[in-house]
């Protein structure tokens, strides 16, 4: 049983119930044309940004991902400016310059999305640098893939992190495909938490679909970096519930391995928690009304709101 | 009454060091990144002493790692800081490129203008100290094409301490281009703390026959050609744009209006120049004013040579810049 007490427990259920939501009626939209161009479903992993971010406190920092709403969400962003933005919107949170895989506000202090595989892991690190050239206790929780570490920008990232013992988590959700390819034919490591040691910071390998054991699992990292003592690598093991992209039908996913995943689905592991801790159906019902509620408020705010002036953009850009 | 400023011979890397000690004496979140820049220095010698003076908080030596350190530059200008990331070398830049272009270029545009990068990356380039292909190129047309980034390419110890200072307080991302056969040039520079705007050219010398435009180390060469040409009865005018991005086209204009002929010189390789782009922007806007067909005095479409005569021969030097003003003045040498 989770340490976990249920009104946190019900917190994260809430919070991973709506990014659950968000996803699919983002698909739904997709299908319908109201949304364009590439959108990476978090579906499967909500695990890791709800019980990660939930450690954190307001003022820290969090760089994310192409595959980023869940992080978004979970850290504060709402989700009606969150679809106006996938739909390009003059609402969105970017107005529409962005779209889905440039989500960013300073408002909750979220540096990004990124549509490069570990092109954010340097403003992570910058950040973080920042922090301590203030003499600030906040961190940077920088969030990244099994693809990722295959890449150079990687490895640099988490050796300056490491030899400046800057305040960063890295937060590695090995789905374990990077688009198509398995995390097993792209490294001879048995977990890729074992490059840690290389960098001389501890890494860890935990269960990516139990936000709860997630949850506990980054009191140590968080001490270590509010404490001056530098990065730690947690790799937590997930899979995604369908392909790379909503175009991507994901049919090399073997179809065993993935119903042995989805038995394991994040939400079913947060309503047992919820079930072992006494919280009531009733409780739960309430919440799932809410956020059925809140998305389709969502897709209607995004629905209804206007396009970006192209005036406006052909005026802002005119004198560049 | 006004009194003259009090002027002071220095090099050009030693007003570079002094931009960088004013900006970081007035804000403490101006620092220094790179490699070998803290008890070393610097491999031109521009960051000396300001480890001893700052301390390494804010004077940061890297390992040799162009794009996490870059990289680096663009999450601390994000999160508030002045960063200046110095890359040794223009052509190791090509290392961090993703994150000059995809992520520093573009972060304020994508996050609907909210975000900030207020970033300067000192780097250098060019050709003539034998430092073969991957040390020596001149790579600011790749940066020029970015939309989201400033370029600056100072000629002088004057300009490069006044841009120097503004890039620093600029809120986007300033590439800050040096080049290597400048660091021990001399000039005046006044002892007050000053600024000069990005975005504004000056006028090297002042002439009516034929305008040349050119910038960094094609600077001096052009005031050389322009002193031969002189003594031929040539008068030349040398426009230097100090930075390509934001172009101070008007200048440009008004020098040609007046010339009505006009040489653009550049020690980058000739081909997709921007050269070509200052070229074809003169002949479209200003066609009325010109008397004679515009002349590109460029680099050639080649990697640099290692032997001398070679480098010497890939990029433009006096008497190529003479040779390209006679020919927009149609005349021929003097026998």
């Amino acid at each position: 049983m989770t340490s976990v007490g249920p009104e946190k427990l019900l917190a994260m259920y809430e919070t991973a119930l709506t990014i659950r939501r968000f996803e699919q009626r983002a698909i739904e939209q997709y299908r319908l044309g109201s949304i364009r161009g590439y959108l990476h479903p978090y579906l499967g992993q909500e695990g890791i940004a709800v019980g990660a971010i939930a450690a954190l406190e307001p003022d820290d920092y969090m760089v994310s991902t192409h595959r980023g709403h869940g992080h978004a969400i979970a850290k504060g962003l709402k989700p009606d400016r969150m679809m106006a933005e996938l739909f390009g919107k003059e609402t969105g949170y970017c107005h529409g310059r962005g779209g889905s895989m440039h989500v960013a506000s300073r408002s909750v202090r979220s540096l990004g999305a990124n549509g490069v595989v570990a092109g954010g892991l340097g403003i992570a690190v910058g950040a973080a640098l920042a922090v301590k050239q203030r003499g600030g206790r906040e961190l940077v929780m920088a969030f990244c893939s099994d693809g990722s570490a295959a890449n150079g920008m990687w490895h640099e990232c988490l050796n300056l992190a490491a030899i400046w013992d800057l305040p960063v988590i890295f937060v590695l959700e090995n789905n374990q495909y990077a688009v198509s390819t398995p995390y097993r034919d792209t490294a001879r490591v048995e977990h890729l938490s074992d490059r840690a040691a290389g960098y001389g910071m501890p890494g860890m390998t935990i269960d990516g679909n139990d936000a709860a054991a997630i949850y506990e699992a980054m009191a140590e990292p968080i001490r270590r970096a509010r404490a001056g003592e530098g990065p730690t690598l947690l790799e937590c093991m997930t899979y995604r519930h369908g392909g790379h992209h909503v175009n991507d039908p994901g049919t090399y996913l073997p179809a065993d391995e993935l119903e042995r995943w989805k038995a394991r689905d994040p939400l079913i592991l947060l309503r047992a928690h919820l079930a072992e801790a006494g919280v009531d159906e009733a409780t739960i019902t309430e919440v799932d009304e809410r956020v059925e509620q809140l998305l389709e408020e969502a897709v209607e705010f995004a629905t209804t709101s206007p396009d970006p002036s192209v005036e406006a953009y052909l005026a802002e850009v005119a004198s560049a | 009454m006004t009194t003259a400023p009090r002027l002071t011979k220095m090099r050009y890397r030693d007003a570079l060091r002094l931009a960088l000690t004013e900006e970081m004496e007035r804000d403490e979140s101006v620092c220094v990144v790179g490699e070998g820049i803290g008890e070393r220095g610097g491999s031109y010698k521009v960051t000396e002493g300001l480890l001893a003076r700052f301390g390494p908080n804010r004077v940061i030596d890297t390992p040799l790692s162009e794009a996490g350190f870059v990289g680096l530059g663009v999450g601390a200008a994000i999160a508030g800081q002045r960063p200046v990331v110095e890359v040794l070398f223009i052509d190791f830049l090509m290392l961090a490129m993703d994150q000059v272009v995809n992520q520093a270029a573009k972060y304020r545009f994508m996050s609907g203008g909210e975000g900030r990068v207020p970033l300067v990356i000192r780097t250098q380039g060019g050709a003539g100290n034998s430092l073969a292909a991957q040390h020596s190129q001149s790579l600011e047309g790749l940066l020029y094409q970015v939309p989201g980034l400033k370029v600056v390419m100072p000629a002088t110890p004057y300009d490069a301490k006044g841009l120097l200072v503004s890039a620093i307080r600029d809120d986007d991302p300033v590439i800050f281009i040096e080049h290597k056969l400048l660091y021990l040039a001399e000039g005046e520079v006044p002892e007050e703390p000053y600024a000069i705007p990005l975005g504004v050219a000056d006028v090297k010398r002042e002439g009516t026959d034929v305008t040349i435009v050119a910038w960094s180390n094609m600077v001096p060469r052009s005031l050389l050609a322009a002193t031969e040409l002189e003594a031929e009865g040539i008068s030349v005018e040398v426009v230097d744009l100090r930075t390509l991005v934001p172009m101070d086209k008007e200048a440009v204009f008004g020098s040609v209006r007046k010339t009505g002929r006009l040489v653009v010189v550049q020690e980058a390789v000739h081909r997709g120049a921007v050269a070509s782009d200052i070229a074809a922007t003169v002949a479209e806007e200003l066609s009325e004013s010109l008397r004679a067909p515009i002349a590109r005095v460029t680099g050639f479409n080649t990697p640099i040579p290692f032997n001398l005569a070679l480098e010497k021969a890939s990029v433009p030097q006096p008497p190529d810049i003479v040779a390209g003003v006679r020919r927009v003045l149609g005349v021929t040498s003097p026998a």
